[in-house]
C-alpha cells in the first residue's frame, strides 16, 4: 500500500499527490509514469511523474478527474492509501542536448513538464516554459515552472492570464523572434501536441512528446496502448511515452484514445448515481 | 489386517475411461463459470481402478516434474485420498492447476499402456480430483522448515516462479517472489480464463506457498523498480527468472491498429485479471462486438474465441492458416471451443484488415491456403492459394499469434545473454544463465511453451540453486 502524504488542489479537477513509494522514488526519472489502482475493483491507469523525493522516499503525481478512476483519486486524503503504484514506466526523457529547451505545458500536461524543467536546469541547460489553459484558474504549477524556468510565458485560451490565445501561438512568436532554439518539448492534450508538432516542422526544430494512451500492463505486455511513429507500430509503455512529435500519427492516436469512451461514460454515471445522495465524490456507493 | 501383511494383487478392472462432466455447452457458452466439473469421488475411484500400476510406469516419464503417478491413482483407488494428495505434493506444489491446464494427451496420458488399445487412464481428471478434495479439507499443513540463512529473489509468480519458489522454501531458503501486475499467479490469472482455470484455485495454491513462508510482493517491475544486480546488493543469494513470455506477437499487415483489432495478452488480461467481464461492477471494460475473428490455434486463441461468446459475441470464429490437424491446442480446448458453437475458418491467413470512417474494424480480407511441403517444424507449409482472396464480416480481431519474452530484464542485466528470439540463453538443463548465480526457467528461456513444462523448468533451477548455495557454505 502506497501513503499519500500531501495532497494539492491546483483545480477543482486537478490535485496534487505526494505519495510514499521508496523504490518507485529511488528509479524515477523525469518522462518516465507510474501505473496506480485505488480500489479492489479498479482499473490500472497511468500517471506521469511530476516530481520525485529519493531521500524521502516519494513520488509525486498530478491527478485531473476525468473518468471514474480519476475521480476516486482525486477524491482521496492525505493517509489515505493508494492500492497499487508501480514504475517507473517507460524511458526517461532524453536530457542530452545543451539547449536553449523550449518546454510547452498545456492543461494538467504541466505537471509532468516541470520534473523536465527542473533535470534541464540542473544541468545549466537555459529553460524557456511555455504553459497554457483555458482559463487562469485551471492553469497549474505556475510558481514551480517559474522557478525552473530562465523564462516563463503564460497563455490562457480566454485571455485571462498571459497571451489572449494557444500556447502555439506563443510558441511560433518565440520561433519566429529568431531566438536561438535546440528543442521542444512538449506535454499536453494530443490536440495540443499535435499543433505544436504542426507549427515546429516547417522549422525543421527537434520536438518530443510525451502521449497519453489507453495503458493496461504499462510493461509491454497488452499493446493497448500502440501507436504508429515513423511508420512503425510502437509500444508507449517500453518504446515511449516520449516520442517525435513530427513522426506520432496524432490522428490515429487520437482515434485510438476514444475506444472507450462510450464505457467510461457508463461507469462515471453509475457512479453518480451511487454517490452518497450527492454528497460525496468518492464513489463508494455510501460505504465508505 | 496385519501392518506387514502385504494387499492381495489387485486386478485393474476393465472399464472405459470415465467421462468428465461438463456444464451444458448451451448454458456455459454465456458464463464464466467452470467448464469441466470434476470427477464425483466414486468416479474417481472407479477412474483410478482401470490402473494397470505398471512396475515400469511410463506415464510418469511423460510428465514433466515426475508426479508419482501410479502410487498417486493406487491411492485414489484405495480411498486414501491424503495419502494420494501428500505424493503429488511430493514433486508438483500445484497440483489444482496442473490437473486443470496440462496437455495430458502428449505427456502421461500419451504414455500409458491403456491408450495404446484403448483410452489412457484420465491421469489429469484424478490429478484434479484430489487436488480438490485436499482444498476442500482447507489450507494444507504447512511442513516444518528449518531457515537455513539464505535468501534467492524470484522474479515472476507465474508457474516456473511459484513452483520454484515453494521447493527452495521447502528447503529453508527464504524467499521473496517480485511481481509486476496488482495480482500474483502471472500466465494463471491474466491469461488462462475462468472458466477453465477459477481464480480462487489460482489463489489458495499461493496461499499454500505463503504459508511456506514464501512472500510475494507485487507491483515490483525488475528491471525498472529494481535490477537484478541491485537485488543481490540487497543481500539476495541467487536470482532466479520466470518472467515468462509476455510480449505479443502482431502480424504486421495493414489495419493492425484500427480501434477493435486486440492482441491476445489485452483481451485476455482486460477479461481475465481486469475481469471486464463483470463491468461495470468492475472498472475495466473490454469492447467485442457481434462478429470476432481470433486469429491463431493454440490455447491462447481458444482461450479468447471462447472468451468473446462469454462475452456477447453473436459469431465468435478461429482464423487459421493451417488445417484442424496442426492446431497447436489442448485437443480439449478445440472440442469444447466447437461445442460452444466456435466457428473453424482453417486454411484461412489475414491479408489486412479494413475500417470504417471513424477507425473502427469494418471486415478483414483473407485469403485461402492449401498446405504444401513441411517446413522447418515438421508440419505442411500453408501456402496461399492465388486469387482466393475474400472479405470475412468482422468487427472485432484478436491476434493469437504466440507470445515473445519482454526484454525488460535483460537490457537492464549485464552480461544476461538472449537468444535471436529473445529467449534467456541457459548454460545447463537446470537453467543456469550466463550470469553466475542466476537461473531462469518458463517461457522466458524456451518462448511460449506450457504451464507443465514452465513448472519443470522452476524444480530443476530450485534444485541446482539449492546445490550450488549449499556448496558455497
Amino acid at each position: 500500500m502506497f501513503k499519500i502524504l500531501k495532497k494539492r488542489e491546483l483545480t477543482p479537477v486537478t490535485k496534487l499527490f505526494v505519495v510514499s513509494a521508496p523504490m518507485v522514488a529511488r528509479k524515477a526519472q523525469p518522462g518516465q509514469f507510474v501505473i496506480i489502482r485505488v480500489v479492489p475493483n479498479g482499473e490500472r491507469i497511468p500517471l506521469t511523474v511530476a516530481d520525485a523525493d529519493p531521500e524521502a522516499g516519494t513520488v509525486t503525481i498530478v491527478i485531473q478527474e476525468v473518468g471514474k478512476t480519476s475521480r476516486l483519486a482525486g477524491a482521496m486524503d492525505e493517509g489515505d492509501e493508494m492500492l497499487d503504484f508501480v514504475g517507473p514506466l517507460g524511458r526517461p526523457a532524453p536530457l542530452t542536448g545543451k539547449g536553449p529547451v523550449v518546454l510547452v505545458g498545456g492543461g494538467f500536461g504541466v505537471a509532468p513538464i516541470y520534473p523536465i524543467a527542473k533535470a534541464l536546469r540542473a544541468k545549466g541547460v537555459k529553460v524557456i516554459s511555455i504553459i497554457g489553459a483555458r482559463t487562469e484558474d485551471l492553469l497549474i504549477l505556475s510558481e514551480e515552472m517559474a522557478s525552473v524556468s530562465d523564462e516563463l510565458l503564460v497563455a490562457t485560451d480566454d485571455g485571462s492570464r498571459g497571451h489572449h490565445g494557444f500556447v502555439t501561438d506563443v510558441l511560433k512568436q518565440l520561433i519566429d523572434s529568431g531566438r536561438e532554439i535546440e528543442q521542444v518539448i512538449a506535454i499536453g492534450p494530443m490536440v495540443m501536441m499535435r499543433a505544436v508538432g504542426r507549427v515546429t516542422e516547417p522549422y525543421k526544430l527537434k520536438t518530443l512528446v510525451s502521449v497519453d494512451p489507453i495503458m493496461v500492463d504499462g510493461t509491454g505486455m497488452c499493446g493497448a496502448c500502440r501507436l504508429t511513429v515513423g511508420g512503425e507500430v510502437k509500444f508507449a509503455c517500453v518504446d515511449g511515452p516520449i516520442f517525435d512529435a513530427h513522426e506520432v500519427d496524432f490522428d490515429e492516436a487520437v482515434r485510438r484514445g476514444k475506444i472507450y469512451a462510450a464505457e467510461q461514460r457508463l461507469a462515471v454515471e453509475k457512479m453518480e448515481k451511487e454517490q452518497c445522495g450527492g454528497k460525496c465524490a468518492c464513489g463508494c456507493g455510501g460505504g465508505r | 489386517m496385519a501392518e506387514n501383511e502385504t494387499k492381495p494383487p489387485r486386478k485393474p478392472v476393465k472399464r472405459p475411461r470415465a467421462g468428465m462432466p461438463s456444464q451444458d455447452a448451451a448454458a456455459r457458452r454465456r458464463n464464466f463459470n467452470e467448464v469441466a466439473l470434476g470427477y464425483p469421488e466414486d468416479v474417481a475411484v472407479a477412474e483410478a481402478e482401470r490402473c494397470l500400476a505398471c512396475k515400469n510406469a511410463a506415464c510418469r516419464e511423460g510428465c514433466p516434474v515426475e508426479v508419482k503417478i501410479p502410487e498417486f491413482v493406487a491411492k485414489v483407488r484405495e480411498r486414501d485420498f491424503r495419502a494420494a494428495y501428500d505424493l503429488l505434493k511430493d514433486t508438483n506444489s500445484l497440483p489444482a492447476i496442473c490437473g486443470r491446464v496440462c496437455p495430458q494427451e502428449t505427456q502421461c496420458e500419451e504414455k500409458c499402456l491403456l491408450g495404446k488399445k484403448g483410452e489412457p487412464v484420465a491421469i489429469g481428471r484424478l490429478e484434479r480430483f484430489v487436488a480438490d478434495w485436499a482444498m476442500a479439507q482447507g489450507k494444507d499443513e504447512p511442513p516444518k522448515v528449518q531457515p537455513n540463512g539464505k535468501k534467492v529473489a524470484v522474479v515472476g509468480s507465474g508457474p516456473a516462479g511459484l513452483t520454484c519458489a515453494g521447493d527452495l522454501a521447502k528447503k529453508g531458503y527464504k524467499v521473496t517472489v517480485f511481481e509486476a501486475l496488482h495480482a500474483p499467479g502471472g500466465v494463471l490469472v491474466y491469461g488462462i480464463p475462468e472458466f477453465r482455470l477459477p481464480k480462487r484455485i489460482v489463489a489458495q495454491e499461493i496461499q499454500n506457498l505463503e504459508q511456506l513462508g514464501v512472500e510475494v510482493v507485487c507491483d515490483v517491475v525488475v528491471g525498472r523498480t529494481i535490477t537484478v544486480d541491485e537485488l543481490f546488493e540487497e543481500g539476495y543469494d541467487a536470482v532466479f527468472l520466470g518472467t515468462g513470455a509476455g510480449l505479443p506477437t502482431f502480424m504486421n499487415i495493414p489495419g493492425e491498429t484500427l480501434n477493435g483489432v486486440y492482441s491476445a495478452n489485452e483481451f485476455l488480461t482486460r477479461t481475465n485479471l481486469m475481469k471486464a467481464y463483470l463491468f461495470p461492477e468492475w472498472d475495466t471494460p473490454t469492447k467485442v462486438g457481434k462478429r470476432v475473428a481470433v486469429i491463431g490455434a493454440g490455447n491462447v486463441a481458444m482461450d479468447s474465441v471462447r472468451c468473446a461468446l462469454r462475452l456477447g459475441a453473436e459469431e465468435a470464429m478461429i482464423v487459421y492458416r493451417r488445417s484442424e490437424a496442426e492446431m497447436p491446442a489442448r485437443h480439449e480446448e478445440v472440442e469444447h471451443a466447437k461445442e460452444e458453437g466456435v466457428i473453424f475458418h482453417t486454411l484461412t491467413a489475414p491479408v489486412r484488415i479494413l475500417g470504417d470512417d471513424e477507425g473502427w474494424v469494418k471486415g478483414m480480407e483473407c485469403i485461402r491456403m492449401e498446405l504444401g511441403e513441411p517446413d522447418a517444424s515438421g508440419r505442411r507449409r500453408p501456402v496461399p492459394v492465388k486469387g482466393s482472396e475474400f472479405i470475412l464480416d468482422v468487427d472485432t480481431v484478436v491476434m493469437a499469434l504466440g507470445t515473445t519474452p519482454n526484454p525488460l530484464v535483460s537490457q537492464t542485466t549485464p552480461g544476461l545473454d538472449v537468444d535471436k528470439h529473445g529467449c534467456l540463453v541457459v548454460r545447463d538443463e537446470n537453467g543456469l544463465t550466463t550470469r553466475e548465480l542466476v537461473w531462469a526457467a518458463g517461457d522466458a528461456v524456451t518462448g511460449a511453451a506450457t504451464v507443465i513444462l514452465a513448472m519443470g523448468g522452476g524444480k530443476k533451477a530450485a534444485a541446482a540453486i539449492d546445490e550450488v548455495l549449499r556448496g558455497k557454505e
